[in-house]
């Protein structure tokens, strides 16, 4: 049978209700091998393959030794290790794929053969990794130990006071590295100081970064602002590396240049971005990356990031390119290289589509699982908004509990951050005001305290901003003037952490790979922190303290919490009156208690007191001419049984079942206990309306008529989700009060 | 028992304190790591299976001896179309009189190649 399309211009509704969803505002791309838009390969990726001799390699994935490009002519002269190329370039690519997933098949070893492996090759092997076993990889090949993760800290005007509460609180909230940028070049100076400051009243041993153009970046570096570097950044071809003004020997040069100077660095690629510039000459986005990797190790750079980057949307509009920006972070990690995990460009309008980009890298643990989590909210992180933003650090922090893995974050408590937030702006005014960089009244310091973003601090005077920059960079401020000024002012905290900081530059020691500062200023990296993972059982493990700050989520509560929270609305009505009788009159009717009612439980689950849910339902008996009274079981927190039993004590043969919690049914005395004639089963978005309703419902049934039924409210929320916990903490509280004894009558004196 | 840690200026780390700065004892210089202290983390990265990154910080020791500005000066030269073959080899044939004879290979591999690929000013 043949169905005919309909013809109609206008899509069901069904369709039309499709289009509205967020991820349709979602770039999707035809792969298109012309214009470089495919991820995993391309048919005019070249065939893996190396020739060496006399210890040279004269050919390198297909192009003859004189037809190299500069990049090719930089790997095949200093990348490749030619002791093991032939080695590494004879196992088959499946072989190859299963070592990097076998657990018993050790790094070390995956790292001296892929020494040897061209870039098509590594390609070609990450190509056929399937998204579990990248996560499987991931677990096992990345560098250091113990997860790591990145801030960026910025915002639209460059306020230092702003920036530097940021920063502090990002350092108190876990975050080992801090990158901060500028809207306004000249600022730079202006920001790295801030930051500088800011961090070092958030926690020790935070590193520091603030990117912008090569040669500047460079210059805060040596002067001590800056701690680090990333932005240096890697092409996949010739042409579009050219265009970004570097080549790879002006490249391997700056990155020594960090080391003379103690400066940690890793250099920036990622899939997408030389399709992005029209130069991805056909080639896969993998492909490309590969040689970005390559390269990068072929310079002597400790680190990368990558896993898409500026681009990463470009990756994410083509089939699979989600996966291949993993493949190209698993990549470094096989390079024997730190990676830094991009996730640091909003990649999707969708929630859920940027979170499924997210959430495998956290979940095997990354050196650094964010190259940017934009620690400030969307619209103030001048690098673009991260995937994951201030908007998003709870939805982070309970992602760790949920799956308990360790992302680096951990929660702080309010008053915690309030602190470290006033520490950095007045740290930062004294700084300012004692080096004569600007000054700043106590009001700004109280707004910025209390700012969740640039928008909530009034307006900046942007141009004391670039005169105190100006003067940083012309008065030649460096590290130690910013150290003195912090010790002159009192901030003794801060200027020896600082102080700290730049001493840790003599040892080296954060040059080697994947290199932090834990917050007692021991480095954790491949050296000192190696990750032994071999299977279960092996690897990160955090330790119980650590494991206690991702669980402890400041939303969490106990059934003591909740208990103090019912007390709060404890009141001296619905007293006992002593045992309940049996009624005779017919149109009496029992409202049936829990036995915690009155007690412990005061509050709904909906907002309302347990008293004025009372007076509804007798107010609906009373429209009716029934007379309700109240009687607390203690006999069963059931609610099925709560009503049966007030049916059968009632003079009317019905009664009302009401939970502390708020679920209510009517009963009859002549039905099984888990039949009922109406219930209201999500106490949460129960209404006095309704309950009263149901007080004149069960009215009727006692006058024998056949009401229409009290319909459940209906409610699209995760209900369920939100009210769980108190669901069992308040029936916990209910048991806690069975006894066995009998049904007491209770006082409805003062209710309504 | 390793040496006691340095800074290139001779400082040793342990006095690299608030108080010194506090009196006026420090400048930039003492913050500068030692070319030995970099040769011997090559060492270590060479262990770890990463002789290029040993290589960077090798070169790294060599560059301790110039100052800011002709860093930045040098990695300007290498950029591309910025230098002649000739300019290239001459800064090659000056680094290695002056010590620096990783940073001459640089250098040198980049005049070669520049010209070849079009890249040379």
């Amino acid at each position: 049978m043949e169905h005919q399309s309909e013809s109609t211009d206008r899509p069901v509704g069904r369709v039309r209700f499709m289009d509205l969803q967020r991820v349709n505002l979602d770039g999707f791309a035809v792969e298109d091998v012309e214009l470089g838009l495919v991820a995993l390969h391309s048919p005019h990726d070249p065939e893996p393959e190396v020739t060496i001799t006399d210890g040279r390699v004269v050919s390198l994935d297909g192009v003859d030794e004189a037809a190299f490009d500069a990049i090719d002519a930089y790997i095949a002269r200093h990348g490749i290790d030619v002791d093991v190329a032939e080695e590494a370039m004879a196992l088959d690519t499946l072989t190859w794929a299963s070592h990097l997933v076998t657990p018993q098949f050790s790094r070390a070893e995956v790292v001296r053969l892929a020494a040897g492996a061209t870039p098509a090759k590594l390609a070609q092997v990450l190509a056929i990794l399937t998204p579990g076993e990248l996560v499987m990889a991931m677990t096992k090949m990345r560098s250091r130990r113990t997860p790591s993760n990145q801030a960026h800290v910025t915002n639209r005007l460059d306020d230092p006071l702003l920036l530097a509460s940021d920063a502090a609180t990002a350092a108190a909230f876990g975050f080992r590295e801090i990158e901060t940028t500028v809207p306004v070049l000249a600022d730079a100076p202006s920001n790295a100081l801030a930051c500088l400051i800011g961090a070092a009243a958030g926690s020790p041993g935070v590193l520091m970064q603030c990117s912008v153009e090569e040669a500047l970046e460079l210059q805060l570096g040596m002067r001590g602002l800056t701690s680090y570097a990333e932005t240096i950044s890697l092409y996949g071809t010739e042409q579009v590396f050219v265009d970004g003004d570097d080549t790879p020997w002006s490249k391997a040069f700056l990155t020594s240049a960090y080391a003379s100077r103690g400066m940690k660095m890793r250099v920036s690629s990622g899939g997408g971005a030389e399709a992005l510039m029209a130069g991805a000459e056909r080639r896969s986005m993998l492909y490309l990356e590969a040689r970005c990797v390559a390269l990068a190790r072929a310079i002597g750079a400790q680190g990368v990031q990558n896993g898409g980057i500026d681009a990463a949307s470009v990756a994410g509009s083509v089939p699979r390119g989600v996966r291949s920006l993993m493949a190209e972070n698993v990549m470094v990690m096989m390079r024997n290289l730190e990676s830094c995990s991009g996730n640091d460009a909003l990649m999707s309008e969708s929630d859920m589509r940027r979170t499924s980009r997210t959430l495998p890298i956290v979940l095997a643990g990354s050196d650094f699982s964010f190259s940017g989590f934009g620690f400030i909210q969307r619209y103030d992180n001048m690098f673009g908004p991260s995937n994951f933003n201030a908007e998003d650090i709870d939805d982070f922090l309970i992602m760790q509990r949920d799956w308990g893995v360790d992302g680096g974050l951990r929660t702080v408590p309010p008053a915690t951050i309030a602190a470290v937030r006033r520490q950095a702006a007045e740290a930062t005014r004294a700084v300012y005001g004692h080096l004569g960089l600007a000054d700043f009244t106590e009001e700004q310091v109280e707004l910025a305290v209390d700012a969740a973003g640039s928008k909530d601090i009034g307006p900046t005077d942007t141009l004391a901003v670039l005169s105190a920059a100006r003067a940083i960079s012309e008065t030649g401020i460096n590290v130690l003037d910013v150290i003195g000024a912090l010790d002159e002012c009192g901030f003794s905290v801060e200027s020896e952490r600082i102080m700290a900081m730049a001493r840790a530059r003599l040892s080296g020691d954060y040059l080697q790979t994947a290199a932090i500062f834990d917050e007692n200023m021991a480095v954790l990296s491949m050296v000192t922190d190696p990750n032994d993972y071999s299977g279960p059982g092996t690897g990160y493990v955090p330790t119980a303290e650590r494991q206690q700050e991702i669980d402890a989520v400041r939303q969490a509560r106990s059934v003591d919490d909740l208990r103090a929270e019912q007390a709060i609305h404890a009141s001296s009505l619905l007293g006992a009156l002593g045992s309940a009788t049996p009624g005779t009159d017919p149109r009496d009717v029992v409202i049936g208690l829990s036995p915690a009612v009155g007690r412990d439980i005061w509050r709904t689950l909906s907002g309302q007191l347990v008293v004025d849910v009372v007076g509804e339902l007798l107010a609906g008996l009373e429209e009716e001419g029934c007379v309700g009274r109240l009687v607390r079981f203690n006999h069963t927190v059931d609610l099925g049984q709560i009503g049966l039993a007030a049916a059968r004590l009632a003079g009317s043969g019905i009664g009302i079942g009401l939970q502390g919690k708020g679920t209510a049914l009517i009963h009859r005395r002549d039905l099984a206990p888990l039949a009922n004639l109406e219930l209201y089963s999500t106490a949460p978005v129960v209404t006095p309306e309704l309950y009263r309703l149901l007080g004149a419902n069960a009215g009727r049934h006692a006058k024998g008529m056949t009401p229409d039924p009290a319909r459940n409210p209906y409610t699209d929320e995760a209900i369920e989700a939100r009210y769980h916990t108190k669901v069992i903490a308040l029936v916990a509280l209910e048991r806690l009060r069975v006894d066995g004894s009998g049904p007491e009558a209770l006082s409805m004196e003062g209710i309504r | 028992m390793s040496e006691p840690l340095v800074a290139r200026s001779g400082r040793p780390a342990d006095e690299l304190t608030v108080d010194a700065v506090r009196a006026g004892l420090l400048e930039i210089n003492d913050l500068r790591i030692h070319p030995d202290v970099l040769c011997r983390q090559a060492e270590v990265a060479e262990s770890l299976g990463n002789p290029q990154l040993g290589e960077n910080f090798r070169r790294a020791a060599e560059m301790t001896q110039l100052d800011d500005d002709e860093v930045l000066s040098l990695y300007e030269a290498l950029r591309p179309h910025r230098s002649t073959p000739d300019e290239l080899l001459g800064l090659a044939t000056s680094l290695a009189e002056r010590g620096l004879p990783r940073c001459a290979r640089l250098f040198e591999e980049a005049a070669e190649v520049y010209e070849r690929r079009g890249l040379s000013a």
